[in-house]
């Protein structure tokens, strides 16, 4: 069995009480369950804080760049088709810098997951809005409020009719914990938009914010397109929290690992012939 | 008219199927025994515009493009006007009989008469372009036959019964024309462009990824790697931007796949931060830039060679890199081959850099020699000492690269600075070690540089300084230049890195050294005036958008001499 203690424990760049902690805490909770060790899974992740995150948690990883953690993972499982991928960042590098290669993944949907930890704000960059900031939240980069509408990650996965959508908080981590297992379980691509308040620069959504507003959904059927439309809207008052929309649908197909894929010399012999 | 070569320019609208006959007939000439060199222009539009596909055909081999039409095939009024200027003396002029050819010689052709209908006009002008130069129908029936087969018996017999009408309808006509070169070439030759080149080279390397967003002129590599590898067991996909091309080819890579990405230059410049993570993270991977003129979409269908600047020095960060530029599709098979091996070993991006104008060339080769290839580099499957570090020091700062799920120890690859376990750190002396070890590749990079290759007399009078596609043009110039001066070319197939002796006597021992390249500002020269200090005294520069032609260099020579 796998425990927790193998993933170790590191000294991060995060700010105290940071959402992050229980986000890794979560998710080496959720891997430990399913009895994935860190050489068992990959993960990618871009940049920002939440990226950090398999630095500080031993696994396979490649950290790369600034909103291009989703080609990267879709490369890895192209070419290690067995393996768990996990894909780890924050909402400006999924949503913003990355924003094309969310809705190109929800398309291709390959079986991977995505995690992100979703602050509404730039939080490496000292407190710049982000795509998923509200209308009018006010930064010092947009003293008289975030001029544009926010992105609704959850709603525009299940416009897309995504394979697997959940949201999660990561002050409710047993939820947390299972949401990410079901996300890694599900074959084809799976979202799990994780609030988490941004204790150093976003005063708006904060602990007792979300607190007040998230609930775990009880009776939904995930698999009912239009009532999770309806959920997927509901970000205000109210913020359910769990498995959205969920629809069993073609994943893009895989073959062998490609470390291991040679060709046989008179095939490509065969290839050359054909120029002739 | 040289009996020795002959070149025929098919001219038309996009749409018409100019591309179709070209092939054909290309294909037919490469199976008759001759040798081949395709030049193709093309607009940037799916229908109309002018277009040309050229077929030089002769007994020896080719070197370039030439300006001097023998046979022009017009399928419209545009291409009589546009080429009337390039027809040799005795030129013949192939035409529906609906076109006024003036009073040139001509073979006017009755389409309506040798073909049922509009669909076999291709086949029409194939025939006759083959009975005018008297190429074996049976050839032409035999490729018809694989061509068309599939399609059922019915359409195959009307393409072969309109062929053999136009056939022999040629030798109705009271024409002055024939071409008497007897075919030397020989026979079970291939006929390869450069791009199909550099797929097939990237095969032969065991490449078995391919991400790519289409862009002229480079798509046709990637298109080429699927139609022949996916059913060997490549995975491709067409992405959604070039960022995510290279970003999934690294992500590939990173997990055991030799990737390649494919691109021209608009499409590169987005890749550049892609190279540089590359760079950083020591993650193999091969890169082929087609050229195109820019700056921005340019002119997207024209050739240039304006973009070895953009890749010698892409990517931020300093890193280790090699550029290879093929002249011609057998160096394009080899070359990309060999960015496999050195990216492979030395864990650093590795650049193949062609050109329009050499992706669209179709020339007759040999078989590509694949049980001469040396066995390229593998990553480790296995791991069985302590603690493995992924950018662990090294004397040669390449360091043992280990492919994840097949071990216990965890394979981490990181775009930050970072220690030799990938821990991210910016401590100062861990960073000039770091940043040292990989430079420290250069080294092996260096040592492995393929030279130039010079051809003519050592000390000639006046030395063409080439690298890319303009080799032909460069040799062809100088054996049909008359002049008491003697002449050699220094040819450089890899751009980057340079090894200084390697090349130095051939610049310094030149009466004069001229820079041939296709590009405003002679960005090779500068590059070798970087690296050496040797300033070529001369340049004949094209950037017209058009390939370089021995007659475009042979003319700057003229102006300089």
């Amino acid at each position: 069995m796998v425990s927790t203690e193998q993933f170790g424990e590191f000294e991060t760049s995060w700010c105290p009480g940071c959402g992050n902690f229980s986000i890794v805490k979560c998710l080496k909770q959720a891997l430990a369950d399913m009895d994935l060790a860190p050489h068992d899974i990959l993960v990618s992740s871009g940049i920002g804080q939440a990226a950090k995150l398999p630095h500080y948690m031993l696994c396979n990883m490649f950290n790369g760049l600034h909103g291009r953690s989703m080609p990267v993972a879709q490369g890895m499982k192209m070419a290690l088709p067995d393996m768990p991928v996990l894909c780890v960042s924050g909402d400006g590098c999924s949503y913003g810098e990355g924003g094309n290669h969310f809705l190109a993944a929800l398309r291709r949907n390959m079986d991977l997951t995505l995690l992100v930890h979703d602050n509404q704000i730039y939080g490496l960059t000292k407190g710049q809005a982000s795509p998923t900031s509200s209308r009018g939240h006010v930064t010092k980069a947009q003293p008289e409020g975030s001029r544009s509408d926010g992105f609704n990650p959850v709603a525009t996965a299940v416009a897309m009719r995504a394979s697997f959508v959940a949201r999660a908080f990561s002050g409710e981590q047993d939820h947390l914990v299972s949401v990410i297992k079901e996300a890694v379980n599900h074959k084809g691509f799976s979202l799990v938009d994780i609030l988490q308040p941004c204790v150093s620069f976003n005063k708006v959504n904060t602990y007792a914010w979300y607190k007040e507003r998230t609930y775990i959904l009880e009776d939904h059927d995930p698999t009912d397109w239009t009532a999770a439309m309806t959920l997927s809207e509901e970000f205000g008052e109210r913020i359910p929290l769990g498995v959205i929309y969920r629809e069993d649908k073609p994943v893009f197909g895989h073959g062998e690992r490609l470390a291991e894929h040679k060709y046989d010399k008179n095939d490509l012999k065969a290839v050359l012939q054909s120029y002739t | 008219m040289s009996k020795q070569s002959l070149n025929i320019v098919i001219g038309g609208a996009a749409g018409q199927g100019l591309a179709t006959i070209g092939r054909l007939l290309s294909k037919a000439v490469v199976r008759a025994g001759y040798h081949l060199l395709v030049t193709q222009k093309y607009m940037s539009r799916v229908r109309g515009g002018h277009n040309t596909f050229a077929v030089r055909l002769g007994t020896e081999p080719l070197l370039s493009g030439t300006e001097t039409i023998d046979v022009l095939a017009a399928l419209n009024e545009e291409t009589l006007d546009k080429h009337s200027e390039e027809l040799a003396k005795n030129a013949l002029v192939v035409a529906g009989d609906d076109l006024d050819t003036k009073d040139r010689n001509a073979l006017r052709i009755p389409f309506k008469e040798l073909a049922p209908k509009p669909l076999f006009y291709n086949i029409v002008v194939l025939g006759v372009l083959a009975g005018a130069i008297r190429l074996d129908i049976s050839i032409l029936e035999e490729l018809l036959t694989q061509t068309f087969g599939k399609k059922g018996d019915e359409i195959l017999q009307g393409n072969l019964d309109v062929l053999r009408k136009a056939y022999d309808w040629v030798a109705e006509q009271d024409h002055e024309f024939g071409f008497d070169g007897t075919p030397k070439a020989g026979k079970g030759r291939m006929m390869v462009n450069g791009n199909e080149a550099i797929a097939l080279g990237a095969l032969a390397a065991g490449c078995n990824f391919v991400s790519f967003y289409p862009m002229t002129p480079a798509t046709s590599v990637a298109l080429s790697l699927i139609g022949k590898g996916a059913p060997l067991g490549l995975q491709y996909e067409q992405v959604e931007d070039e960022i995510a091309a290279v970003n999934m080819a690294l992500g590939a890579s990173y997990a055991g796949a030799k990737a390649l990405v494919t691109t021209s230059g608009g499409g590169f410049a987005l890749m550049e931060e892609g190279i540089s993570l590359a760079g950083v993270s020591e993650t193999p991977l091969v890169c082929v830039v087609v050229q195109r003129p820019g700056p921005a979409t340019g002119m997207a269908t024209r050739t240039e060679q304006s973009d070895l600047n953009l890749v010698v020095y892409a990517g931020h960060g300093e890193f280790p890199r090699a550029v290879f530029a093929p002249s011609d599709p057998e160096e394009c098979f080899y070359l990309t081959h060999r960015a496999f091996d050195l990216t492979e070993t030395y864990q650093t991006p590795v650049f193949v850099l062609s050109d329009q104008y050499l992706a669209d060339s179709y020339r007759d080769e040999e078989l590509f020699d694949l049980d001469g290839l040396p066995e390229i580099a593998a990553p480790l499957l296995e791991w069985k000492e302590d603690e493995y570090k992924r950018y662990a020091l090294t004397d040669d700062g390449v360091s043992p690269r280990l492919i994840p799920g097949y071990s216990e120890a965890l394979v981490r690859a990181d775009s930050h600075e970072h220690d030799e376990s990938s821990r991210i750190t910016e401590n100062a002396e861990n960073r000039t070690v770091q940043n040292s070890k990989r430079l420290r590749k250069e080294t092996g990079l260096f040592e492995e540089v393929i030279g130039p290759d010079y051809y003519g007399e050592e000390g000639a009078d006046v030395v063409l300084m080439s690298w890319g596609s303009t080799l032909g043009a460069c040799l062809e110039a100088c054996e049909r230049i008359d002049s008491k001066k003697t002449f050699g070319v220094l040819h450089f197939k890899q751009v980057y890195p340079l090894r200084e002796e390697q090349f130095m006597d051939y610049l310094e021992s030149a009466g004069k050294v001229i820079a041939v390249e296709g590009n405003a500002t002679a960005q090779f020269a500068q590059l070798v005036a970087r690296e050496t200090g040797f300033f070529a005294q001369d340049r004949i520069l094209r950037f017209d958008g058009r390939a370089m032609t021995w007659e475009y260099v042979l003319k700057g020579l003229t102006e300089i001499l």
